[in-house]
């Protein structure tokens, strides 16, 4: 373990151009969803960019990943086609999905992110299923079921953690938790207890890691994805993180009054790009120049993709009862 | 007794049709709660873990919702899981699983996600099972764009169809009534399939035509002889599969017959029945000869005690009733022809399944 734990240079770059282009990629959202044109709910990724970027950077495209309604960090981290989630998000034929399922539903299999499913605790059992099949088959995929803090509340976490754990499946369980559910608090939701302790009474591996710190992320994740592509089975992980804006939507909510600016601004100050930023100059491999080099080339892939999937036709009415049935 | 005449339940045909196709197609899955148990779900599961590599026999965890889940990854990624639940009830559990993923995963996917999975689910009667292991839901699931539901009631049809659901490469609701697991009939020995093409006439006649699903099928089969010895005479159609609906031939017979009568092992309200009705009423209705009537269970829970299932599902008696009153009978030549369906059973208690229906069929 101590061997894959190091990490090349070139992948700590990596990880923060993929964090950058997250950022830049949700907030371009949020600039023009007054515009009217997204049409569809969005839940952004901002603030929560490490866990996404940290946990994917352990898999491989062969892997399978599950996502939620909050999924665009995920499939951007997975390298998802950019063009194709705009698209998506417009409406556009052009959409990864061809408009049929919206912000709340992006998947790229061949990237490995399988499918995203905005109802609470929905995806993890698929992700426990593609591990049943991946078991049998004898193959060394690893699948990811990404969730919040609210899933470990449903009955089918519990179920598909149990069936995991009892067949030593090669399933992650990864917990982003942003310590809400939409407005309300972890603490009017759960009792007193570490969220890991569901994990132990499953029988299961576990281990946390600041959510903010996309190197402590990776790390931790890539220990729990050998172990589970060496037949070590599943291990649930803890990332404690923060999502900056409102649950759904594109601004910022703190008056509201479910939580506090001084909150905010504590999570705030761990940005996971500044700190990381820190990181990479104080071990200089990274100069601002590099960086602005870096924002560029995100800014230029992204307003092409903007441009795209505007100019991308709507699917045909006629066509929208198509794929019912295979 | 000849291969020919090969006579087995439907229940053992539908352990056989699911042997078949494990057999043949090593990426099937047979998941239950209890798979290989004594019981081994009514026996339809029972033994198939000699054919096959046991690492496809999956013990099931009471976990339905979970599990439907877990069927589902696994389709995604090529496999054809079979979940075999002992009650229909029990999918109720997993509903969320069956509604939002299973049958939508190919839709969300533009096409590119395929859901080959089925959930066999058994509709118990009888013996005071009561208001939660007795419901036949099938108009639930039928509901969902993206399911396929069949309901089987003949041996033969059972053992094919249960095959061609395996294959499907869609979500497909098996729901199968206790009481036609004891029905008998020819079986052919080896692979083959039914497939899902719509009602098929198992009774044929010009007065009316009825349709009826799974073990109503059966007592539709018995009044339509007893209507016959009144000198009419009912077309019955087996529904089979109730999703996709395909109910051109039934509309040719409502023309020809000008006469319809549903008859649901589920609650009548919101039913199949209803959806039948509205179709053939859009399809048919100059040839209508009067209004159609629907039957299924009253609106009101399954109560346990016999006492209160006097009367509470529909029958070959209730039925002959219901079609005198729309072919204009005289009511006492239907009650002497009830009166005669009575006798021949002779006393059996309301709650045991009758052994007039065991065929062969």
């Amino acid at each position: 373990m101590s061997n894959s734990a190091k990490i090349q240079d070139g992948q700590l770059l990596r990880m923060h151009y993929d964090m950058l282009r997250i950022r830049m990629v949700e907030e371009a959202i949020a600039e023009r969803y007054a515009e009217q044109e997204m049409r569809c709910p969005v839940h952004l990724s901002i603030g929560q960019e490490a866990t996404a970027v940290g946990a994917c950077h352990a898999l491989q495209h062969t892997d399978r990943v599950f996502s939620t309604h909050r999924c665009h960090a995920h499939y951007l981290a997975m390298d998802g086609d950019l063009k194709a989630m705009l698209a998506e998000i417009y409406g556009k034929a052009a959409g990864c999905i061809g408009g049929r399922g919206g912000s709340m539903h992006l998947s790229d299999p061949a990237k490995g992110l399988i499918a995203s499913v905005p109802i609470v605790a929905s995806s993890i059992p698929l992700a426990v299923g593609a591990a049943l099949a991946d078991q049998i088959d004898g193959k060394k995929s690893v699948s990811v079921a990404f969730f919040g803090d609210a899933s470990v509340e449903e009955g089918v976490f519990h179920e598909s953690a149990n069936f995991a754990s009892l067949r030593k499946l090669p399933v992650l369980f990864i917990c982003e938790n942003n310590l809400y559910s939409v407005y309300t608090p972890l603490k009017d939701r759960q009792p007193p207890r570490h969220i890991t302790e569901v994990a132990r009474a499953h029988g299961m591996n576990f281990a946390t890691a600041d959510g903010n710190d996309v190197v402590a992320v990776f790390k931790v994740t890539q220990e729990a994805v050998e172990r589970a592509r060496q037949g070590g089975g599943p291990t649930f992980l803890l990332f404690d993180t923060y999502r900056w804006r409102e649950h759904c939507g594109p601004g910022f909510d703190n008056h509201v009054g479910y939580r506090t600016e001084a909150e905010y601004a504590t999570w705030r100050s761990r940005c996971p790009i500044e700190s990381n930023r820190a990181r990479l100059q104080g071990q200089e491999l990274l100069s601002p120049a590099d960086e602005e080099t870096m924002v560029s080339a995100c800014k230029l892939e992204i307003d092409a993709a903007f441009e795209f999937a505007k100019a991308a036709p709507l699917p045909e009415a006629s066509q929208a009862a198509d794929h019912v049935y295979a | 007794m000849t291969e020919q005449k090969r006579m087995l339940s439907l229940g053992d045909a539908i352990r056989e049709g699911l042997t078949e196709i494990a057999v043949r197609d090593s990426s099937v899955l047979l998941m239950a709660e209890g798979i290989a148990d004594p019981s081994s779900v009514y026996g339809t599961t029972s033994g198939i873990g000699k054919y096959i590599d046991p690492k496809r026999i999956i013990e099931m965890p009471v976990s339905e919702n979970g599990l439907c889940g877990v069927a589902v990854g696994a389709a995604l990624m090529g496999k054809r899981p079979v979940i075999n639940l002992h009650r229909v009830e029990f999918a109720l559990l997993a509903i969320e699983q069956i509604v939002n993923n299973a049958a939508k995963a190919h839709y969300i996917s533009n096409g590119r996600h395929k859901v080959p999975m089925v959930i066999r689910m058994i509709v118990g009667r009888g013996w005071g099972q009561g208001p939660e292991h007795s419901q036949s839901m099938e108009a639930v699931f039928s509901h969902f764009p993206g399911l396929k539901v069949v309901m089987p009631t003949y041996p033969r049809d059972g053992k094919g169809l249960v095959i061609a659901a395996v294959e499907d490469d869609n979500p497909v609701i098996m729901i199968e009534h206790r009481w036609c697991h004891y029905a008998m009939g020819h079986v052919p020995e080896g692979y083959y399939t039914e497939p899902m093409d719509g009602p098929r006439a198992v009774h044929h006649g010009k007065d009316i035509t009825i349709v009826a699903t799974s073990y109503m099928t059966l007592e539709a089969v018995r009044a339509a002889e007893a209507l016959e010895k009144l000198g009419y005479s009912a077309t019955v159609f087996d529904l089979r599969v109730l999703r996709p609906l395909m109910l051109d031939r039934i509309f040719e017979s409502v023309q020809q017959t000008g006469r319809l009568l549903t008859v649901d092992t589920g609650f009548s309200k919101f039913g199949i029945g209803a959806e039948i009705v509205s179709q053939v009423v859009a399809n048919c209705f100059s040839e209508l000869k009067t209004a159609p009537r629907r039957m299924g269970l009253p609106d009101h829970p399954t109560p346990s005690s016999r006492g209160f299932v006097t009367g509470y599902y529909p029958d070959s008696m209730s039925m002959l009733r219901n079609i005198g009153g729309m072919l204009e009978i005289a009511e006492d030549r239907i009650e002497d022809a009830v009166r005669e369906l009575i006798a021949q059973r002779k006393g059996l208690p309301i709650d045991v399944p009758d052994p007039l229906f065991k065929g062969p069929f």
